[in-house]
């Protein structure tokens, strides 16, 4: 690594907007698991380190009974540990448990995941249909955006200049809700998805769908809502005819391209797959939570 | 464990004792190369080729020169000239380039610095010219008509007629046997299919490291991590052009080699480098300089043809094989030749096959050298034979193994050999009969792997208070230390634990190979029990002088002299008191022994693998998992399991998931764990290794090697179970999600549909 | 550029430091503190073999940067025994030949030591994703399984 490069440790959001705003070079991060690797490998080349840990806010996780905030640069392992988070977001605390090992767990953050904006990064399409909020600190104070609205295409993101991402909000779901993220690997762990797909369920009474999301990612530059399966779902019991037009919507939504990790026909086939499973995950256990209460 | 036969009752030969380097290895202790600093050691870094093949039309390493920190830079021009044709031209133009590169990663000069940064901005600043052309990355494209040429002076070797054009193909092997026109005329079943496979890497977890102190009298020491340093210290001497006498090679721990470190990349640069500097130079190569300058084994394409009656009895094999090699001449093509019907009887059979180079990284020796990969379409066209034939995919095998004295693709007969005992192992096994689950299918694979013998010396030193020294020159890159020890102390009759193993430089201890061909337990062991039955001839005499008997009187047993003359009772001496008064018997005792092995024995395998299939993804998990194999003898039985088990991961990784990917230039897109998927722990269920003992007649303890016939039938064993889920024959590696998805559709959905 | 002087505990011992800013954690232990157990097999958190607890978290020091470690607390393989003690651990692994070349081991002892930490009695599905981070290219992992497992029922046993 460079000798030239600085390390910096704020213990406010306003130092570390601060220290963002006096230097362009300057990167912020959580984990480093993403950016250390990316500075071995050449690019980028930041003159300063800025530690976002040992910042109070951006690790903590607190529920207000309908709020869950999260802060961005909490290591995952701690969100997995998280007894409400996991009752409420499963789907998604299962995504945040699949990025890289217990080592890379110890470190990774759902600030980091998002804001490294890689098409194929596992928590954004759980975050996207639990229809988290992103609040972002910068030079012009603090703003509250759609977590979908941060990544806008591979490595880029809608961050200003010495913008960071503070901490992410979660409203608690309604009842008979739940969600699922499963994802496609060739390895059974530390591996990059090939094809992910995230979906939240509510049921009625009846166990019919009331509201859907289903998210996919690595199948486009950012990840892709797929509104023809909600669509499909609502009003319907989720099996069958709902479920296969779930699977044709997802693999028809998706706009992906052949790389070292697959091939077109294949992520477009393995999608729709992948989003059917999930949704009829999501569902099992949105029943499941309906049979508790 | 299976024994096959009587053996020999042995006091400590197959005991499980704790090895000897345990210690220092759990508790972080064990110096591997990285882990070694000198005082005033410089950094040293390659500056390598982004381009696949390119001639340098210049380098310029001024500004480098002049950075702060810098103290040595060094290219090509600072080793002397070495011509195309020259039989060690590939070695030397390997470590450094001279007016060509031959592949991405291809090294081409070296800085060395105070600070490794320093070094690392150093390099950045060496300005080559390249004058880039255009890379032949396929078989398909050396093969080409009017392919570009990566070396003019090239002319196939076994080409008939002779060859007169240069071309890209290095080397043509043939061998055939008895009339393949009759074979094929004589078959009711004639099945041929072609198989294609990616160059895969070795994968070991420590990269390539060295550091080199050169003197101002010349003479250089190098600490490194080899599979032999007898190997670095006479490559190193070609490369620089000096005498073998200047060379001090001291063996480092080494992180796994699996034939990936038989050669030298780092340390003739880090040599001069030193000898320019006048100060120490390390080198530690980061993982992607791993991946893209090392060992990758060959891609292939292999056709076979067999021709079988209708009773199982295989008649004819014909194949044409051709490897990758990289840059530079290899044996991928005659390995794969010699190891592609060896296992089975086949009367007629013409062998064709084809090594040619391409431009990426030059092959290295991976575990058992080409053989996975033409069991691969052996052992997988077997299983479409017994499918064909109604046959039970075992009674096939047994009916066509090779026993002793049927004849080898060379012409020799076998020797004793297990390979029939290792069928009979998994099939008497459990895991043979247990019921499978759905989307789950079961294959069964061979294996074979000749052995190498070659040349290894050990020494055995006895201590004043009766403990040994057993020094020999072979690495231990498994726990080979703890077999020496165990066979010293079986002819010596010391507890094993009383005798130290150790490893000696290349000025400790007589010339030995590489450990490589699995020969470190079979012919170094040969050096120990040579060199420790030495001894106990020279423990005799010493007895019968303290005793003042004849020699002839004295037996060795368990350790200590027993006088069996008719002179009355006399007490045994126990080698403690032979060796406390050795300055009054004759002065220090030391034995040597130093062999060219010959015998290694042939190791079978044969494997059993259950999979499941996920139909609607292709992704495909291993669920589990028998192993036997033929050890000869198991001197440490726990590191044969291990060798077994270790060379069953390696297979199952090549299988599924391990390829060198390139995009259209040359330059390789996967160089790191994260893409280059070796298997983790949850990959893989647990290792079932029964270790079959068919004695090596040639060893005094019947040892064969292991170390390489486990990682044969695995690519094969996991094809046939997809098969035997799906309904899908895969003849292209890896069988990832994508191919056996794409399989799965084309074959019109799962299993039987 | 001045380096950064770092103050922690290592292994029960206080250690200080100087390092660079952009210097890893892994290369810091190495080469300034002189602690070589930790092994670099990637440099990018995909092998393990550098793995660290620092203040109770299991971690790729070759992820973490230097610096960080002011003020915190870590063990590393050195620290598994105490004095001629080995751990439980490491007694397993040597009789259960569970290293062959050897070099996966410091990272594996110390991860398998926080997975037994978090979780004293993992089934073998939990022990294999729990090392998962791990490689090891020479055993296939099956003696490193089984090692963990008579580790934990060694430890439980006591
Ligand atoms: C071995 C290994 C396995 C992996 N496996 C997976 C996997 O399975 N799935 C997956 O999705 N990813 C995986 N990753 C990638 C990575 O671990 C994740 O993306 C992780 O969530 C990144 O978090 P971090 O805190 O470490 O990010 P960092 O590396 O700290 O930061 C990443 C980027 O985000 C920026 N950033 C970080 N925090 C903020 C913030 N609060 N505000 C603004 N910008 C910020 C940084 O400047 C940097 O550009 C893996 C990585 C490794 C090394
Ligand atoms: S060196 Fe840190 S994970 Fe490989
Ligand atoms: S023992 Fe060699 S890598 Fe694990």
């Amino acid at each position: 690594m460079l000798t030239a490069m600085r390390y910096a440790s704020p213990t406010t959001v306003a130092e570390a907007v601060d220290l963002l705003g006096s230097d362009p070079d300057a990167r912020v991060y959580a984990g480093a698991t993403d950016l250390i690797p990316q500075i071995r490998a050449g690019r980028p080349e930041p003159t300063v380190m800025v530690d976002l840990k040992r910042i109070e806010r951006l690790c903590a996780i607190s529920s207000n009974g309908s709020t869950y905030t999260v802060g961005a640069a909490t290591p995952t392992a701690d969100i997995c540990a998280d007894a409400g988070l996991t009752a409420a977001f499963p789907g998604l605390v299962e995504a945040s448990g699949l990025i890289g090992s217990d080592q890379i767990q110890s470190r990774s953050s759902w600030g980091g995941n998002l804001a490294n904006a890689s098409p194929a990064a596992d928590t954004p399409p759980s975050l996207i249909v639990n229809e988290a909020r992103a609040v972002i600190a910068g030079p012009g104070g603090e703003r509250t955006v759609p977590a979908a609205e941060v990544a806008t295409g591979p490595g880029a993101t809608s961050l200003g200049p010495g913008e960071i991402i503070v901490e992410f909000e979660l409203d608690q779901p309604p009842a008979r809700t739940a969600d699922a993220y499963l994802r496609l690997i060739p390895r059974t762990e530390m591996d990059i998805a090939v094809v992910g797909a995230a979906a939240r369920v509510t049921l009625d009474a009846d166990g019919n769908v009331a509201a859907a999301a289903v998210a996919l990612g690595a199948v486009a530059p950012t990840v892709v809502r797929v509104p023809d399966a909600e669509a499909a779902l609502i009003g319907n019991e989720p099996a069958g005819d709902a479920l296969a037009a779930v699977q044709a919507a997802a693999s028809a939504a998706t706009n992906p391209i052949d790389d070292k990790r697959g091939t077109v026909a294949y992520r477009r086939q393995v999608a729709g797959v992948l989003a059917r499973r999930a949704v009829s995950m999501a569902a099992e256990r949105a029943r499941e939570q309906g049979g508790q209460s | 464990m299976t024994v096959t036969e009587p053996k020999p009752s042995y006091k400590y030969i197959g005991t499980r004792p704790v090895r000897h380097d345990g210690v220092e290895k759990v508790t972080g202790r064990a110096r591997f190369a990285a882990d070694l600093n000198l005082p005033g050691q410089l950094h040293g870094i390659a500056v390598r080729s982004p381009h696949a093949h390119a001639r340098i039309v210049s380098i310029d390493t001024s500004e480098a020169e002049a950075m702060p920190g810098v103290k040595s830079v060094i290219t090509g021009d600072d080793f002397p000239a070495v011509a195309p044709g020259d039989r060690n031209y590939d070695m030397c133009v390997n470590v450094i380039a001279r007016d060509k590169v031959f592949y991405e990663g291809h090294a081409v000069a070296a800085v060395a610095a105070i600070t490794r940064e320093q070094a690392q901005q150093a390099a950045a600043a060496v300005k080559v010219a390249y004058d880039v052309l255009p890379p032949v990355l396929t078989i398909d494209d050396a093969l080409a008509p009017g392919a570009p040429v990566l070396h003019g002076h090239m002319l196939t070797a076994g080409a008939d007629p002779p060859a007169e054009e240069p071309s890209n193909i290095s080397n043509i092997t043939r061998f055939a046997g008895g009339d393949l026109d009759a074979g094929f005329a004589a078959a009711d079943l004639v099945i041929e299919r072609e198989f294609t496979t990616q160059p895969v890497h070795q994968g070991y977890i420590e990269t390539h490291a060295c550091v080199a102190d050169t003197g101002q009298d010349g003479h250089t020491s190098i600490w490194c991590s080899s599979q032999g340093h007898f190997n670095v210290r006479s490559s190193t001497a070609t490369l620089l052009g000096w005498e073998t006498t200047r060379i001090r090679v001291i063996p480092a721990e080494i992180g796994g080699g699996f034939g990936g470190k038989t050669t030298i990349y780092l340390e003739p640069l880090a040599v001069a480098m030193s000898a320019k500097a006048g100060r120490p130079v390390k080198m530690v190569m980061s993982r992607d300089e791993v991946f893209r300058a090392t060992g990758p084994a060959p891609g292939t394409r292999l056709k076979v043809k067999l021709g079988v009656q209708s009773d199982g009895n295989l008649v004819a094999g014909d194949a044409y094989l051709i490897y990758t090699n990289g840059a530079y001449a290899g044996p991928g093509g005659l390995l794969g030749a010699m190891t592609v019907f060896e296992s089975y009887d086949i009367e007629n059979f013409n062998i064709e096959a084809l090594d040619v180079v391409i431009n990426t990284a030059r092959s290295a020796a991976y575990r058992a050298p080409a053989a996975p990969l033409t069991a691969f379409a052996m052992e997988t066209l077997l299983d479409e034979v017994a499918t064909e034939l109604g046959i039970d995919p075992m009674d096939l095998r047994l009916q066509n193994a090779v026993t002793e004295g049927d004849p080898s693709t060379m012409g020799f007969p076998f020797a004793r050999i297990g390979f029939v005992e290792c069928l009979e192992a998994i099939r008497d096994h459990p895991h043979y009969t247990a019921p499978l689950g759905p989307n789950q299918g079961r294959g069964l694979a061979a294996g074979y792997w000749f052995n190498i013998g070659e040349s290894s010396s050990a020494t055995v030193n006895l201590n004043e208070d009766g403990t040994a020294t057993v020094v020999t020159g072979s690495p231990d890159i498994g726990g080979s230390r703890a077999s020496m020890a165990l066979m010293a102390a079986e002819v010596l009759g010391i507890d094993v634990y009383d005798i130290r193993p150790v490893v000696g430089d290349t000025e400790a201890v007589g010339f030995t190979d590489v450990t490589e061909g699995s020969r470190a337990t079979f012919a170094t062991g040969m050096a120990v029990v040579e060199a420790s039955r030495k001894m106990v001839v020279e423990l005799r005499g010493r007895a019968a002088k303290m005793m003042g008997v004849d020699v002839d009187d004295i037996d060795w047993v368990d350790g200590q002299a027993v006088y069996t003359g008719s002179d009355g009772e006399k007490d045994p001496l126990p080698l403690a008191a032979i060796t406390g008064k050795a300055k009054r018997t004759g002065g220090p005792l030391t034995t040597t022994g130093s062999l060219e092995a010959h015998g290694a024995g042939p190791g079978f395998a044969v494997h059993l693998c259950d999979v499941e299939v996920d139909q609607e993804t292709g992704v495909v998990r291993v669920v589990r998992y028998t192993a036997s194999q033929d050890a000869g003898t198991a001197i440490h039985p726990s590191y044969v399991e291990g060798q077994i088990q270790g060379g069953v991961a390696q297979g199952v990784g090549w299988a599924l998931n391990e390829e060198y990917i390139y995009d259209s230039d040359g330059v390789m897109e996967n160089p790191s764990f994260l893409d280059y998927r070796v298997p983790v722990a949850s990959y893989l269920p647990m290792i079932d290794a029964i270790i079959v003992e068919v004695p090596n007649p040639a060893h005094p303890y019947g040892v064969r090697g292991v170390g390489e016939t486990g990682i044969v039938p695995p690519i094969p064993a996991v094809a046939n179970a997809i098969h035997n889920a799906t309904g899908c024959r895969l003849r292209d590696l890896p069988m990832s999600p994508i191919r056996v998805l794409d399989a799965i559709t084309s074959n019109g959905g799962s299993k039987g549909a | 550029m001045s380096r950064v002087h770092v103050t922690c505990t290592i292994n029960g011992d206080p250690i200080e430091f100087l390092c660079d800013g952009g210097q890893t954690l892994l290369d810091a232990l190495r080469d300034e503190v002189g602690l070589t157990g930790a092994k670099e097999g990637c440099g990018t958190g995909d092998c393990g073999a550098c793995s660290i607890v620092m203040d109770g978290r299991l971690l790729c020091s070759c992820l973490a940067l230097a610096p960080e470690a002011d003020g915190t607390t870590i063990s590393t393989v050195e620290g598994l025994a105490s004095g001629d003690d080995l751990h439980p651990l490491q007694q397993c692994f040597l009789e259960g030949a569970a290293l062959q070349c050897g070099v996966c081991t410091p990272g594996f002892l110390v991860a398998a030591k926080a997975l037994l930490d978090r979780n004293p009695d993992p089934t073998e599905t939990e022990i294999r994703y729990g090392l998962a981070g791990n490689l090891c290219r020479c055993t296939g992992y099956d003696k490193i399984v089984r090692a963990v497992q008579t580790a934990a029922q060694t430890i439980n046993e006591s």
